[in-house]
């Protein structure tokens, strides 16, 4: 059952990035380009993601998941800098081809050969992102 | 044809949000695209790769079964390699140290007025912002 809720909801999350238009890079790239031919479509998509998901986080207020467990508790809210780093490096990723790994995995089927050449990319750098980490840690630990 | 562009994307957005309500409150999971694989990558989310691997199939297969009425999408995608590994290796590290991406920290970090949400994505948002105007303004390769 968790499986076939999982299906169903990564299908869903598929079909409303190919609707919005967020498998279309230069879309992306266009809401970035605040110095450039802004595109405002961006702030419609992540707007209108946000509205069903704040209705049910309050949903979630003294009850638990439909298929047993608990729901996620609310994070540390300590910003530690792998959370800045990690983010200023994503961002510059992600500007730099128009893809975040949402929408990266629901293209990879029709965007030629270049979709998996950048998941496969990106799954490199999930695999050497621990050591990356040591590292970041070691620099803010010494300054 | 710009404002039909913004409708299309809030209707895209309101069933990108419902996928992460549905996850969240069936599951009990955060909808995050860059944790749900990464767990399966390094091993972390072994114990649930299930439950991963049956939404990324989702997520892959069923913008592929909308094609026949989607004919007319262009990704638009860079056909240089330097650029798409480049940006894949920056997007899978920086996702990874950052514990999340735009739908972890954007869509479902935001959503409950998480802190780490919120400056997770005004960092990646100045970021992509500066990238596109080096890369594509100053430097002129995309």
């Amino acid at each position: 059952m968790r499986a076939f809720f999982a299906l169903i909801s990564g299908g869903l999350f598929g079909a409303g990035l190919l609707v919005s238009g967020m498998v279309d890079t230069t879309k992306v790239q266009g809401w970035l380009d605040v110095f450039g031919d802004w595109d405002p479509t961006l702030a419609f998509v992540l707007g209108g993601a946000i509205i069903p998901m704040a209705i049910a986080w309050r949903f979630t207020i003294g009850r638990a998941p439909k298929l047993g467990g608990t729901f996620p508790e609310k994070p540390n809210p300590r910003i530690g800098h792998n959370l800045v780093v990690g983010s200023v490096l994503f961002g510059a990723g992600w500007g730099l081809a128009g893809l975040c790994p949402g929408p990266a995995m629901a293209s990879l089927t029709f965007a030629g050969w270049s979709g998996p050449l950048f998941v496969a990319s990106m799954i490199v750098g999930m695999l050497v992102a621990p050591p990356v980490r040591s590292w970041v840690d070691g620099i803010a630990a010494s300054s | 044809m710009i404002e039909q562009d913004w409708i299309w994307g809030l209707v895209g957005g309101l069933m990108i949000g419902s996928a992460a309500a549905l996850f969240l409150l069936v599951n009990g999971r955060i909808m995050g695209a860059s944790g749900i694989l990464g767990g399966l990558v390094d091993g972390s989310g072994k114990s649930n790769w299930t439950e991963r691997a049956a939404f990324i199939a989702g997520l892959i297969v069923v913008p592929l079964l909308m094609l026949p009425i989607y004919t007319e999408v262009d990704t638009h995608i860079s056909t240089n390699p330097a650029v798409l590994i480049a940006a894949g290796l920056l997007v899978g590290i920086g996702t990874r140290l950052a514990n999340g991406c735009t739908s972890g920290h954007g869509v479902c970090g935001i959503s409950r007025f998480s802190l780490r949400g919120m400056v997770a994505t005004v960092f990646y948002l100045m970021a992509g912002g500066i990238s596109v105007l080096l890369f594509k303004h100053i430097l002129g390769v995309i």
